[in-house]
Order: structure tokens, then sequence, then C-alpha cells
């Protein structure tokens, strides 16, 4: 029998206001045991105050070939910036 | 792929580093990079591992609940560094069974310095003065590194790095101010890991065949050998301040570089160390090979356990 423990995302929150933040990954056998590890491994200097873990196979990532098509678009876009509306100097705040 | 599409791609790659972008894990990437970067970054991780073994045999020792605490902190972060590491590694489609295995059967390298003996508490102060100053050095440039997940992984080894350094350096301190015997101590730890110190840096310019490449691709920022002068410039002061002397006797300021002239290196014994020759080599792999064989049945009993419970509460939703 050879299965090896699968591979773990962790997610750190490091203050409460502040969104979790991709860390790193470890290898556990379970979410509990990727749990303990996490703590251990990403926050031995108080980095956080809460932490998610995920196992790598369910995250659905892009792929960057499809860069292009993805994201490109959206440079073309200009009128979706405020900067984009000529305002005269005299309105102030908008 | 056509060999005109490839040249296309790698030209566009090396044009993404020199405008210093980061290449994410997913990115295409020519084959060398890939392989460059595994055995360089399953170097480093290696190393990391492997260096727990020299000071762990001084945690049972250490002369006070201080030096202890420090101490067993050091490994631990050790072990976290040999984690980030390999982990960062692994995104360039490696498994760690893989890596292991090239660990274990000698095919990747680690340190040379790890395969010298801690013989005395001095050591541990040593090591961590000398051993871990030469790894920041080593190590600050590449937070700058071109691929992203070793870049990541080297801003925070290099924080958590430093108080390694300060607290060997408080060892020596300690001694250095203690008896006669304390300070002999220190300045016999100081003979002994001063040489290996520098060979760590890596050989010469002249020697080193990866560097013209690595530095393309900004996984080395400066040269072996300026590493080594910027070592030695940094380290010379702070050994007159321990009231150490430095075992080279042709060790002197030079007012016209600004830099000390230091005398031969014996790269003999490097290569025989890097060859498996050195005190210890035999022990430290002897070491990492049991702990991962006789630890076999501890991760399979684990993987059993998470995938009985899995299926129970499959069976119980049901």
């Amino acid at each position: 029998m050879k299965k090896n423990w699968p591979l773990w995302e962790i997610f750190v929150r490091s203050k409460n206001g502040l969104e979790h933040r991709h860390f790193g990954s470890l290898h556990a056998a379970d979410a509990e045991m990727a749990m303990e590890n996490a703590r251990d491994v990403y926050t031995r200097r108080n980095e956080g105050v809460s932490i998610w873990v995920v196992e790598s196979k369910n995250i659905t990532a892009s792929n960057p070939a499809d860069n292009g098509e993805m994201f490109e678009p959206a440079q073309d876009k200009v009128y979706r910036h405020p900067t984009f509306y000529d305002l005269p100097d005299e309105v102030k705040h908008m | 792929m056509s060999e005109k599409e490839v040249k296309n791609l790698e030209e566009i790659f090396e044009a993404r580093i020199a405008r210093d972008e980061k290449i994410e894990p997913k990115d295409w990437m020519p084959e060398k990079y890939r392989q460059t970067h595994i055995r360089q970054m399953s170097q480093h991780a290696h190393s990391e591992i492997v260096g727990m073994l020299p000071e762990g045999n001084w945690i049972t020792r250490a002369p006070s609940l201080r030096r202890k605490a420090a101490l067993l902190a050091k490994v631990q972060d050790e072990a976290g560094h040999g984690l980030y590491l390999y982990s960062a590694c692994e995104t360039l489609g490696i498994s760690r069974d893989e890596l292991y295995e090239q660990l274990h059967s000698g095919k990747a390298k680690y340190s040379s310095i790890f395969n010298y003996p801690t013989v005395t508490w001095a050591d541990m102060g040593a090591v961590g003065w000398l051993v871990d100053g030469a790894a920041i050095i080593n190590q600050v440039p590449l937070c700058n590194t071109s691929f992203g997940p070793y870049a990541r992984a080297m801003v925070r080894v290099c924080k958590e790095e430093s108080f390694h350094q300060r607290q060997g350096f408080e060892i020596m301190l300690t001694l250095c101010r203690g008896s006669e015997e304390q300070k002999a101590m220190a300045q016999d730890a100081l003979n002994r890991w001063w040489w290996p110190s520098l060979m760590m840096l890596g050989p010469t310019d002249a020697e080193s065949i990866h560097t013209e490449q690595s530095m393309k691709w900004k996984l080395k920022r400066k040269s072996n050998d300026e590493l080594r002068q910027q070592f030695i410039d940094q380290t010379v002061p702070q050994a007159d301040l321990l009231g150490l002397t430095i075992p080279d006797p042709d060790l002197k300021f030079n007012k016209e570089t600004g830099s000390y002239d230091f005398g031969e290196i014996n790269w003999d014994e490097f290569w025989q160390v890097v060859k498996g020759h050195g005190p210890c080599n035999k022990e430290r792999m002897s070491a990492r090979v049991n702990a991962w064989n006789n630890g076999e049945w501890v991760r399979d009993a684990a993987m059993a356990h998470a995938e009985k419970n899995e299926k129970r509460k499959v069976a119980k939703a049901s």
C-alpha cells in the first residue's frame, strides 16, 4: 500500500478586518491534520487569527494560456474608470 | 510545437524576466528553467532539512532553558523552511516523494557544511553566527528571483532567519565574556567553522558551472565570489568585537578595495565533502533515510485513518 498524503492550500487571516490570504501549501492526511500543520508551519509568530485549509484538487484555476481572452478585453474599457470622464475644475469632490 | 514556436515562446519568456516580471507555475517556461529550479530549490530544501541534524544534537544538552527554547525554535523554523521550499518546488510538477528519493539516493545534493560535526556547545554559536550568516547573504537576493513561489518562500525564510544568526552571535558573545575555557571553546569553534562557511558560498566564479544562466534568470544576483567577499567583510569586524581571531594568517584589510584580502581556500576539501567523503556525510544520510523509512507505517496509518473517517462520513450522510 502506497498512498501519498494529499496537498492542501493554506489561507490565513492575519487579523480581523482583513481577508484570508494564500500563505502556501502542505501535505496532510486529512483536514484536521492540515489544520494542525498549518498552525505550526504558518503561524509560529502571530501571523494569523484564522486559518482555512482547502484540498488543492478542489481548486479550479484559470489557465495562463487563456490570459488573452480572459483579461485583455478589460484593457480597452477605459470608460470603467473615473478618469475617463472630463469634468470642469470647479466640480470638486466627485 | 515547432522549433520556431518554441524559440518564439523562449524569447517572450526571457523578455518577461528581463522586465522583472515574475514567472508563476502554470506559465509556459523552458524545460531548462524548470529543471534548474527543481535542482536549486530542492537542494535548498534538503539543506534546511539536513541542517536540522547537527543542531538537533544539542537540544537536550543546551546549557539553559532559554538556550534550549531558542534552539528548538530555530530547528523548528528549519523544518518549516524546508517545507516552504519543497512546496514551492512541487509547483513545478515533481512530487515530494521524488524529491526525497533524490536526496536519499544521493542524486540531489545539500549544503556541504552540514557534513561537519557539532562537537561542543560553542558550535551552536558558530553555526548560528557563521553558517546562518552566510545563508542569509545567499538568500536575501533570492527574494527577488524570477520564479514567484521561490521568491515568496524566500521572503518568509529571510524574515525568520535573522533571529537564527543573532542567537548564534549571542551564544558566542556569552562564551567570549565568560571564563578562559569558555572563550577557548568559542575560538575553537570559529577555527573549525570559518573555512567551511566560506566554502558554503560555493565554488569560485571560474569553477561555477551554473552562474551565467542563473544570473539571467535572477536565480542568482551576485556571483559566489562577490557573496563570499561580502560575508568576510561583514564578519571580520564581528569577530573583532568578540575578541576572537579568524584562523587565516593572510587575512588583511585592503585599503584600496575597502575589503579584506584572504588566504587560499582548500577546495580539495570542499569537493571531497561534496562527493560524500566529509566527516558526517554517511551519518547525516542514514539519519534521514531512517527517519523516512521508520516513519512509513505512521504515514500509511494516518492515510488509512483519514480514508476510514471519510467513508464513515459518507455513509452517515446517505
